[in-house]
């Protein structure tokens, strides 16, 4: 229709303007120039992290966030700590999605009051040792993963500032753990952590130290979430990122664990084709996946999907077609992580999706089984993997308790005794993964069923795995290793270990 | 049988959860001359202490000729072992004399005497010369042994991967027994990582005709097992064996068949073998249908 009278006052009788050209100056002027000129002109990368701080507009007593995914390789969060120290930041949140031994330099920056408070999923090494003695002041807050996503998107936790590292990014942002346009330096495979912070945070720095080609896909990160990215040296110690496949054990405890936990799956109720399932990476419940191979193929079942923390034994059964699907939010070896890259039936998802409390159709929820580690159950079947038999913090709270109370059956595998110390006993040093929503524990010398499931308990003694009482297990263990000292706890709170909704579970006091 | 050296408290604590059948602490050649009395004290009081379920309790004591051998046996009986095992045994007066000990120790510490029993490890060359005399010397001896490492040592040779030089020592030991009407169990299977190969010499063990087989890692108990564990089919073949045996009882009659066919009493005897060893080995309940 022609621009006349009439057109105008239809238009101001929708009450929209009429479009000029080059009048609205929020429109990028069309570039005529070629891809890779206006690439090179044009992109989110900023010269230094410095800089990248100081567009971020972050301000003293604001949070900044971290991922784990390169764990005891990580050098993006000591980098980072260090360089807002020099800026002269004080009295910063660090809301970590875990923290491990590499993070001890942190003590100092805690010392200097640059670090006020830390809320994490797990803490180990150095750090974690001077926060139990009382390092800080306000108690480090611990949460699940997935109760670490609800409370992002309810913005309980509002991060200011999201610094991200990753194997690859684009000029643009589109960020991954690998890459398919190359040769990454370091692969840690899943950034499932990290989309959680880069959908949320007011602001996204992405670190990286490969930067690749537009479009960098398939992405991780997308990026319409990414404001700045810095180029680095190294993200991380590509050798302490990623080993290669996570090899099984060899310890005929863990070996013994493991082929009784799969002898309880297959006898539970909840082995069927098409039943789905996560186990972890810890010695026993790795060697499960072992074990649990060996009964789908004289079975002939097979899984719909398996979830989690994705090692190299899980991708085995996704490429012998034992399993249809696998679900990723942590690549725990090499092996994961190039299944990751290579295989379209592997699929990357975030904390979110994995195991926010308030999702019905979080995959979690979706589990029928569930192989959990411990360091210690109590006889209510607690579960403490967050404190040593010293009391100090040497864990991380993890997805324990998103998928405990997820699956259908959690089973908890651990020995009976550590060395001198009994790991199963009436009381543990920290509930992490409250009692009722764990159905069975196995140990190497016996099986309890919680009594919230008697028709498990009955299946497996049907097929003649003997069940123990829970109580009788722990004083099996005491019996041999006596009853353990109380531990030197003083009266200063270090530690506050919060479920899926936040809800206090327990407190950690510093150790004397 | 599986072996625990008797210094190793962390493998001492829980040695009964792997499943084997019987378990045997080790006091002589995994212990050094400087914790011989150490490890006596820890076997003492590891088997006072912990309960060990269902797995028969062997100690190795050391020699008589040495210094520990008296001791180890005074206090290993007074701890309650139910089998004492006499390494390097090479004639019956062996036998005796460690009877001896035992007999005094029981006696002192108000054990009924005749209840702690005796395995005898034969491992040299005169050992297995005089297999039957050594397996028939004593009503206490409920089985005997070869060692294998210090008999090839003893024999001038060493150890092979097909065992060819211990077919000699193997069948006599196997021989003596029976006809002393004690078991016989084999020696160790020392590399752990290769259990194609502990398969391979279980199977031709067992076709010898021992009824077990020492080992040295928890790893090699299941495999061992599989081996001396029955097949379905074997035990269904052994319970219609044993059915038809005890309907031809009924019947008054000396004469078994089944499927048209004649029954030896050997077979007989095979089956109930054979369901012992399913029992056993729980691959099949005495509840449970076939």
């Amino acid at each position: 229709m022609t621009r006349d009278q009439a057109f105008y006052s239809a238009l101001s009788a929708l009450n929209k303007p009429a479009y000029v050209p080059g009048e609205n100056k929020r429109l990028y002027d069309k570039d005529t120039s070629p891809l890779k000129n206006r690439m090179a002109r044009e992109n989110k990368i900023v010269e230094s992290l410095e800089k990248a701080v100081e567009l971020s507009g972050l301000q003293n007593g604001m949070t900044i966030s971290f991922h784990h995914h390169f764990r005891d390789g990580d050098h993006i969060v000591n980098m980072v700590v260090d360089t807002l120290a020099r800026m002269g930041f004080r009295d910063l949140r660090l809301a970590p999605s875990s923290l491990s031994d590499v993070h001890a330099p942190l003590i100092q920056h805690i010392k200097n009051g640059v670090i006020s408070h830390i809320e994490t999923s797990g803490c180990r090494g150095a750090l974690a040792k001077a926060v139990s003695q009382g390092l800080m002041d306000q108690p480090m807050i611990f949460r699940s993963h997935g109760g670490r996503a609800a409370a992002i998107e309810e913005d309980e936790i509002h991060i200011d500032v999201a610094f991200l590292g990753a194997s690859s990014c684009d000029p643009f942002g589109n960020a991954n753990g690998y890459s398919r346009e190359g040769e990454e330096k370091s692969m840690c495979g899943s950034l499932g952590y990290a989309r959680v912070d880069a959908q949320y945070a007011d602001n996204v720095i992405v670190l990286t130290d490969n930067i690749v080609g537009y479009p960098n896909v398939p992405f991780g990160i997308s990026q319409r979430l990414v404001d700045y990215i810095v180029c680095v040296d190294d993200v991380g110690d590509a050798s302490k990122i990623m080993t290669g496949a996570t090899r099984f054990s060899t310890n005929p405890h863990d070996l013994m664990i493991a082929e009784a936990t799969s002898n309880v799956i297959v006898h539970s109720g909840y082995f069927y084709d098409g039943f789905s399932l996560q186990t972890g990476s810890g010695g026993a419940s790795l060697s499960v996946t072992r074990f649990l191979r060996e009964a789908m193929i004289e079975k002939n079942i097979h899984a719909s999907f398996a979830l989690g923390g994705i090692t190299g034994a899980m991708v085995k059964l996704l490429e012998e077609g034992l399993v249809s699907r696998l679900l990723d939010v942590q690549s725990f070896d090499l092996d994961a992580a190039l299944s990751l890259k290579n295989n379209r039936f592997h699929q990357q998802i975030d904390a979110n999706y994995y195991a926010n409390p308030y999702r019905r159709g979080a995959a979690v929820n979706q589990l029928d089984v569930v192989v959990l580690s411990a360091l210690e159950v109590d006889t209510n079947f607690n579960v403490n993997v967050l404190t040593g038999s010293d009391g100090i913090i040497r864990g991380a709270v993890g997805g324990h308790p998103d998928t405990a109370a997820g699956a259908a059956l959690a089973i908890v595998v651990c020995p009976l005794m550590r060395g001198r110390m009994p790991s199963v006993r009436d009381h543990v040093n920290t509930i992490v993964t409250p009692g009722d929503t764990v159905d069975v524990l196995v140990t190497d010398q016996g099986i309890a069923v919680n009594p919230k499931r008697p028709e498990v308990a009955e299946r497996l003694e049907k097929a003649h795995l003997k069940v123990t009482p829970i109580e009788e297990l722990a004083r099996r263990a005491e019996r041999i290793t006596g009853k353990p000292d109380p531990l030197p706890f003083g009266d200063k709170i270090v530690g506050v270990c919060t479920y899926r909704d936040g809800s206090v579970l327990d407190l950690i006091r510093n150790i004397t | 049988m599986l072996f625990v050296p008797g210094n190793n408290p962390g493998m001492m604590s829980d040695a009964h959860i792997y499943g084997s059948d019987a378990l045997m602490f080790d006091l002589e050649d995994s212990v050094t001359l400087r914790e011989k009395d150490a490890a006596r004290l820890l076997v003492y009081h590891a088997l006072k202490t912990i309960h060990y379920g269902e797995c028969e309790r062997v100690v190795r004591v050391n020699p008589l000729s040495t210094p520990f051998g008296k001791l180890d046996i005074e206090a290993m009986v007074a701890a309650g072992a139910e089998v004492i095992r006499l390494p390097k045994t090479e004639t019956a007066q062996d036998i005796l004399d460690t009877e001896a000990e035992i007999e005094r120790a029981e006696q002192k510490y108000g054990i009924p005497v005749g209840q702690t029993r005796m395995m005898a490890a034969v491992e040299g060359a005169l050992g297995v010369v005089n297999a039957y005399k050594i397996a028939s010397a004593s009503p206490r001896l409920v089985a005997i042994a070869l060692g294998a490492e210090d008999y090839c040592a003893n024999l001038k040779t060493s150890r092979s991967l097909e065992g060819s030089e211990l077919q000699y020592a193997r069948g006599a030991i196997v021989v003596a027994a029976r006809a002393a009407g004690i078991d016989c169990i084999d020696t160790v299977f020392s590399d752990v990582n290769n259990e194609e190969q502990l398969v391979k010499e279980t199977r031709m063990i067992k076709q010898l005709g021992f009824d077990g087989k020492s080992v040295i890692n928890p790893r090699q108990i299941k495999p061992v097992h599989r081996v001396f564990t029955p097949t379905h089919e074997e035990i269904v073949k052994a319970q219609r064996i044993l059915a038809a045996s005890e309907e031809a009882a009924a019947r008054g009659s000396g004469v078994v068949a089944l499927d048209g066919k004649m029954i030896d009493r050997p077979v007989v005897i095979r089956a109930e073998r054979t369901l012992e060893l399913a029992y056993a080995s729980r691959a099949v309940f005495e509840e449970d249908e076939v």
